[in-house]
């Protein structure tokens, strides 16, 4: 077991990383004091760390922040991406003394406090980046107070007990328990809604809703065990998977429940978890990648447009699919499928489209919160996609 | 898609001469772009009067024109070369202007150029403000609200909409006439009530006040295919009302959220796409109200700028070489980052650590001038640091300016509280102190609350501050520096120096301490994408961090230390003779390691190098870089001899620490700055200085002056670029300067030297290397001694000097340099009067005329002396045709163009508290900020170019202002006839006028400002008017400083019409106007007269 020392000492109380492969980083508590397990991920983006901490997406993981501030804006209630807190832990190197922002409601750290949110911070962040950018995701564990106090060999055990995320099933633990509709009109539309658009919720952030509703359309947020049967009395003009968390390979009630989807010619659109759920439904398989893709930074190429997009990423998960297409889908009656959008930093699939029914997807966040607005056209092209639909339908 | 294959051949619009605010960045860019092109194959053509650039290195183009960046001069490039395209985005606003007016004169559509990074639509949508205003409506933006009124009544109702404090604006008035800011309606009363009065068409402007709301910029790039990325966001730690180039800033922005900062990111988008930047960068300045978050655009520049070379550097993104790129064609995402080689440039950098610009000023140069900071940038230089926390970055920048305040100093005595109120209202105005009044303000109790109301500084950067005194505290408290508290004050970028000072001991004692305890930096990377993949640049910043991120070298290392932020006295030209030394270096099979702090140079682009720190030239800071060189490789050996002065006054103590001193050693360096060995040097060179002394005391220096005779220079020892040097006439005078010179001490005596009247001034640069001597240049100056070298115009070769002088400056530099005992380059200035040959002065080590010298002559002294470092001796490099055998300073081809060096001066910068314009008398006190080169085959045409190339051209025709000191009336005489003769129009004052008109000459006779009567017009009325196109005033010396001759500069540097104020400049300016009149000048590359040097050996 390697232990370094982190060069921050000083009088608060100490709290201590470790990760599965034996290194131990040491530093100060952060948050709420105690223990807490998942696996460590990096993400790197330099601004949004409210709506990073309350992406439904990071449940079962201990995020790490590379930007080497955070808290400076502290935490208001318009920017959370859902009702919670959803990251295991967080790990930060300087953490704001005091908020400055006109919007700021509270301390960051008041926040992870009171949601008992295990944090450590002053330890060398960008090491660990490097740690887990050469070794990969690592499942670790934050220790504080009294936990801190226990012998290293013990912290390293209770990381290694815990469950990898490949594997992990965890989209049902975070979803809405029951239906929420959200209405165009208190999102700025003015008119009549245009459709309907039923979103299962495996992990949906509350941006992605308000850019439907801002494009006219209701949108009834279901419950990631929602059946087709539940699902069309609905009257979708179009479904939509959400992002979520755990492993995609686990989700079978819903890649079953997308196929019924793709078979009616409901128009589809998903989005990450959603992205990775098309893929499996048409027959791909999925992977774990490395250390993934974490940031608000990362360049997309829309195959169809040979534009680039900056966007926001949150996967470590993605499809295995042909980058040259197109391509009969392994589940043959669903027809021809392309991969649409690649990364250009690694040529990771990052949208795939069909082409003989009406369904696409995107590994990436177009919702974008945070990151860049650059990837909002796709809410358009769904919303094409539902109105050719629907004319198809003779509605 | 591969790039645009109509390009053949591009010229590339340079930026001129260093001014204050367009300075070595646009080197840097302005190299990143012509390596580009010559690597896609293209024919590149330069035109750049600068010398002192890497750029006009002949090697980067395959035509170098150093002339003046003109529209008339470009033209004539234009028609000789015939270029495909001009790309005018990397050279500044110079080259914009430039290009505009091109397009405007139809050369470009003559002869089929085309504007390639920006187009005219774009340039002009950026420039014009009103036409910006609507692209940033277009844009669902908003711009700072105003209102045109007529009436009182008007500006009243505009006063409901826009709210107080308002900026009050006539109309079409000269220089802000009547403009002011109005907090109340009483205040609105009086200004715009006098504004409608004042203004022609009775119209003011009414704007918001945006004072004191948060400032940001976002560095933007697009390619032809419509993808926009953000390559880095900048916010200013000073709120709105202070220039960007003036105010701290930091990158990226630390106190806005996603969204906040996804608004900006989308304006900026959506501006870029308005505007019609489609193959280039740009930036865009926001202003955000902190209470509403409100956001306002201020301006955008459709080209590369400061920022963009900050940008560049904060992030590794090298802006400049991808908007050089994205002109010829190329897409984002078909340009590789070199940094991580495996993703593309379209993308957006992230960072994992801050970074802080601060900039360096020179108030102390400009005592006259209001050191207020404004919206008119006035600083000189700036200095970067990178750390892992906002405290650790900015204490390394502060202490990497080298300035005696630059640094926080925690030890100051403790505020009697009754002086608090006093310092918090002093914060209210922006100065170059301010941030240390803020800091010590909280350490004496004021609150964030009380500090935020009275600086509109962002409450999270005065918390940074009280952190920094909190930590000063608890070493203060702890003076046995435990580790606990050494690792919180290095956490926070606490120098040694400073916890020495708190802990009441010395530097080297708590560095021996650290040390002992284990306490050291490591050294992380620059990556632009936090360290989400590898970096392949070494491009490193150290940190008070866990994780050494330093490579094992390869081979053995040379390291540079660079000359760090530039001012006045240190700039560019020490850069180019680091970065020269990087490439001979490696060329020669080394790895080169440089230091630097200086965000805009070359040599801290991270290619430059095999290995760049951006780090403090401190002590401890490269002492902590030695250390991670030897832990990593064979370290050869450290040069301190191309920087300059920053990294020389650090050889004495590397030298203790162990670290092998390449080059000349510091004994020898020290030989060459005590009076008394270099007094023993000359006399065994059987050499003589002027008579000098050493005075602590005014009876000492009274004694001293009357020894050696009147007049006198006098300066504080130990100073550097001529600070504080004055000549004194008389005993009042002498005694005046000691009175008022606050530097000169027991311990820093003043210095007395015999002032040589009407000398003429030589500068030397030669190569020794123990044995040979390379006598590199020999430069006669246009003014007469006493003007410091670095204001004066020089000529290469002396145009003047017989060879008999020119063959005892050889011998006497020979004597010199081996005398100090020199293994490089040495710098000479002589004087020579009544045909008596004085040493002035002798620097071993590269100087400010090197790039001048290399450019002129065609060899590379920097080179030649980085090889003699490294054991090469001259007879070898001159086999190895690194220096040439048939030329040198001496031997200079008869038919080989003249080159005139030119000094360029900030005057029209600054103003006194009074709002008038500085003096512009030039003195022994180096105050030029840059220079420019004019090269043709006689000198008379060699200097009207350097006139024209500082933006001063001498007038052909039209009328002259003449007023001499009685000392130069019998001087003048000739060259004012000569001026009558060709056709100017005299004008001139009582005592002149009697002399000229008794020899013939007929004038005009103007009332000085002082006899004008009232309804009379002065000759300051006449000179504002633009009445006057040169003006000839040759001060009456002595204390005069509020006289005639100061309004008739001030108002001549405010209007811009060239002043000569001396003798030997007059005269040289009348052969150029007269060689103008005869024929318009031609234009020559470099690399043509450097065939003719070549040839000068047949």
């Amino acid at each position: 077991m390697t232990t370094t020392t982190a060069p921050l000492a000083g009088a608060t109380e100490p709290a201590v990383l470790v990760l599965e492969d034996g290194t131990v980083y040491r530093g100060r508590a952060y948050g709420a004091r105690g223990a807490t397990l998942g696996e460590a991920v990096f993400s790197t983006g330099m601004t949004g760390y409210q709506e990073t901490l309350t992406d439904p997406s990071y449940a079962g993981q201990i995020v790490v922040q590379t930007a080497p501030h955070i808290g400076n804006t502290g935490v208001n209630a318009e920017d959370a991406e859902s009702r919670r807190i959803w990251v295991e832990g967080y790990v930060v190197r300087d953490a704001a003394r005091r908020p400055s922002n006109w919007r700021s409601e509270r301390p960051l750290d008041e926040e992870l406090e009171e949601q008992g949110v295990v944090g450590i911070r002053g330890i060398d962040t960008r090491a660990l980046t490097r740690r887990l950018r050469s070794v990969g995701s690592m499942r670790s564990g934050i220790f504080s107070g009294a936990e801190a106090q226990r012998p290293e060999a013990e912290l390293l055990e209770a990381v290694r007990g815990q469950a990898s995320m490949k594997g992990a099933k965890l989209a049902e633990t975070v979803s809405v328990g029951e239906t929420l509709t959200i209405e165009p009109a208190d999102h700025g539309w003015s008119g009549e809604p245009l459709g309907t658009v039923v979103a299962v919720d495996l992990g949906i952030k509350s941006m992605t809703p308000r850019r439907f509703a801002e494009r006219g359309l209701r949108v009834h947020v279901v419950p990631a065990t929602v059946s087709f049967e539940e699902l069309r009395a609905l009257s979708p003009d179009g479904v939509f998977f959400s992002n979520g968390p755990g492993d995609p390979a686990t989700a079978d009630e819903q890649v079953e429940l997308l196929r019924r989807v793709l078979r009616e010619g409901i128009p589809f659109f998903g989005i990450c978890f959603g992205n990775q759920l098309l893929g499996r439904a048409l027959g791909f398989g999925t992977y774990k990648l490395p250390f993934g893709h974490r940031g608000i930074n990362q360049p997309v190429l829309d195959r169809s447009t040979g534009k680039v997009e900056i966007t926001a990423q949150n996967h470590g998960f993605a499809v295995d699919a042909p980058l040259e297409g197109p391509v009969t889908a392994p589940q043959e009656e669903f027809g021809r499928v392309e991969v649409s959008h690649v990364c250009l930093n690694d040529d990771v699939v990052e949208g795939i489209r069909c082409l003989d029914v009406p369904a696409f997807s995107v590994q990436y966040h177009p919702e974008a919160a945070a990151g860049p607005h650059d990837a909002a056209y796709l809410f358009d092209r769904f919303t094409d996609l539902m109105s050719a639909g629907s004319q198809k339908a003779g509605k | 898609m591969p790039r645009r294959h109509d390009l053949n051949s591009v010229l590339v619009i340079g930026s001129g001469p260093i001014v204050i605010g367009q300075a070595a960045e646009f080197d840097y860019s302005g190299t990143q772009a012509l390596r580009v092109l010559k690597d896609e194959g293209i024919r590149v053509i330069l035109v750049n009067s600068n010398p002192a650039t890497i750029m006009t290195d002949p090697e980067f183009a395959d035509a170098t024109y150093i002339e003046p960046i003109t529209p008339e001069t470009v033209a004539k490039i234009i028609a000789k070369e015939r270029p495909d395209a001009v790309l005018p985005t990397l050279g500044g606003q110079t080259a914009l202007n430039t290009a505009i007016a091109l397009d405007e004169q139809g050369v470009l559509e003559e002869y089929g150029v085309e504007l390639i990074g920006a187009n005219i639509e774009a340039i002009n949508l950026g420039e014009d403000r009103e036409a910006f205003k609507g692209v940033v409506e277009r844009c669902g933006a908003e711009s700072a609200r105003s209102e045109i009124v007529h009436s009182m009544d008007e500006a009243l109702a505009a006063a409901e909409k826009l709210g107080y404090p308002m900026v009050v604006r006539p109309s079409f008035t000269m220089g802000g006439l009547g403009s002011g800011m109005a907090y109340n309606e009483r205040d609105l009363h009086r200004i715009a009530g006098a504004g409608i009065q004042y203004s022609p068409t009775s119209e003011v402007l009414l704007e918001e006040s945006i004072l004191g709301w948060k400032e940001y910029e976002l560095e933007m790039m697009r390619d032809k295919n419509d993808n926009v990325v953000v390559v880095c966001s900048i916010e200013n730690f000073d709120p709105v009302g202070v220039h960007t180039g003036d105010s701290i800033t930091v990158a990226p922005a630390l106190t806005l959220t996603d969204r906040e900062y996804q608004k900006l990111r989308d304006v900026s988008i959506a501006v870029i796409r308005e505007v019609g930047v489609d193959t280039g960068g740009c930036n865009i300045q926001f202003a955000i109200d902190p209470a509403t978050g409100r956001v306002v655009v201020i301006e955008m520049n459709p080209r590369v700028s400061r920022s963009s070379a900050l940008a560049s550097k904060a992030t590794g993104f090298p802006i400049a070489k991808i908007a050089t790129k994205l002109s010829l064609g190329y897409t984002l995402d078909e340009i590789p980052n070199d940094i991580t080689q495996k993703t593309p440039a379209s993308f957006e950098p992230t960072l994992d650590y801050v970074v802080v610009k601060v900039p360096r000023f020179a108030f102390e140069k400009f005592p006259a001038a209001d050191p207020t900071l404004t919206t008119t940038m006035k600083s000189v230089g700036e200095a970067m640091a990178l750390g892992r926390n906002f405290t650790e970055a900015l204490q390394k920048a502060m202490r990497s300016l080298e300035q005696k305040d630059g640094a926080f100093d925690f030890a100051a005595e403790e505020l009697p509280a009754e002086q608090l109120a006093e310092l918090v209202e002093a914060t209210r105005t922006p100065t170059t102190q301010r941030i240390h009044q803020v800091r010590r303000a909280l350490a004496a109790g004021a609150s964030l609350e009380t500090m935020y109301e009275a600086t509109g500084i962002d409450p999270w950067f005065l918390d940074q501050l009280q952190l920094l005194n909190e930590v000063a505290e608890q070493v203060r408290a702890d003076p046995s520096l435990t580790p606990e508290t050494l690792r919180e004050a290095k956490h926070h970028g606490f120098s040694d120096a400073q916890i020495a000072s708190l802990a009441h001991t010395r530097e080297d004692v708590v560095r021996g301490v650290r040390h002992a305890l284990g306490i050291r930096p490591v050294f992380k990377t620059v990556d632009t994408c936090a360290a989400e993949f590898e970096a392949f640049t070494p491009y490193h910043y150290s940190s008070y961090d866990q994780e050494d991120e330093v490579a094992e070298h390869a081979g053995e290392s040379i390291m540079i230390l660079g000359s760090g932020p530039n001012r006045i006295g240190q700039g560019i030209e020490f850069d180019y003779s680091c970065v020269h030394a990087s490439m001979v270096l490696r060329e020669a099979g080394y790895e080169t390691v440089m230091v630097n702090c200086n965000p805009e140079t070359v040599s801290t682009d991270y290619d430059i190098s095999t290995r760049l720190y951006f780090e403090p030239l401190t002590l401890e800071d490269v002492l902590e870089v030695i250390d991670s060189e030897r832990r990593t490789g064979g370290l050869k050996g450290v040069y301190v001899q191309l920087g300059g002065q920053t990294p020389l006054k650090l050889a004495a103590e590397l030298k203790e620490a162990g670290v092998p001193i390449l080059g000349t050693s510091p004994e020898a360096i020290d030989l060459a700055e005590d009076r008394g060995e270099f007094s023993d040097v000359l006399d065994r060179a059987g050499l003589i200085a002027p008579k000098n002394g050493t005075a602590s005391t005014f009876e000492e220096a009274k004694r001293i002056a009357d020894g050696i005779g009147y007049p006198v220079l006098v300066r504080p020892s130990y100073v550097l670029g001529g600070r504080g040097m004055e000549i004194v006439y008389d005993e009042a005078s002498l005694s005046r300067y000691l009175a008022n010179a606050t530097e000169v001490s027991a311990m820093q005596p003043a210095l007395i030297d015999k002032f040589l009247e009407d000398a003429i001034e030589i500068d030397v640069d030669a190569l020794y290397d123990g044995e040979d001597l390379y006598l590199g240049g020999v430069m006669e100056h246009i003014e007469e001694a006493g003007i410091h070298s670095g204001d004066s115009a020089c000529v290469l070769p002396p145009v003047t000097l017989g060879p008999d002088v020119i063959e005892r400056v050889r011998e006497a530099t020979l004597g010199i340099a081996r005398g100090v005992g020199v293994h490089g380059l040495i710098n000479i200035q002589f004087a020579v009067a009544s045909d008596i040959l004085y040493v002035i002065e002798a620097n071993p080590r590269a100087s400010r005329t090197v790039p001048f010298v290399s450019k002129a002559t065609g060899v590379q002294l920097a080179k030649a002396a980085a090889l003699i470092g490294t054991g090469a001796s001259i007879a070898e490099l001159t086999e190895r045709g690194v220096l040439p055998t048939h030329l040198d300073g001496a031997r200079y081809p008869e038919d080989a163009a003249i080159a005139v060096k030119e000094a360029v001066l900030p005057f029209s910068r600054f103003r006194t508290p009074e709002g008038e314009a500085v003096d512009s008398l030039l003195g022994p006190e180096m105050r030029s900020t840059g220079e420019v080169m004019g090269l043709d085959r006689f000198f008379d045409t060699a200097f009207a170019k350097s006139q024209a190339a500082i933006g001063s051209a001498l007038p052909v025709e039209g009328r002259v202002f003449v007023s001499v000191a009685n000392r130069d009336k019998r001087a003048a005489v000739i060259y004012v006839k000569m001026l009558h003769d060709l056709g100017f129009e005299i004008v001139t004052t009582g005592g002149t006028a009697q002399v000229l008109r008794r020899n013939g000459i007929p004038c005009t006779v103007v009332a000085k400002l002082a006899e004008a009567a009232e309804s009379q017009r002065s000759i300051v009325d006449m000179v504002t008017d633009g009445e006057i196109d040169l003006i000839f005033n040759t001060p009456s010396g002595g204390g005069e400083a509020r006289g005639d001759g100061y309004e008739i500069r001030a108002a001549a540097t405010s209007v811009g019409v060239p002043v000569m104020t001396t003798i030997s400049e007059f005269g040289a300016a009348i052969q150029s106007i007269d060689a103008q009149r005869q024929h318009s000048w031609g234009v020559m590359t470099l690399q043509e007269h450097e065939a003719q040097l070549a040839g000068g050996a047949a």
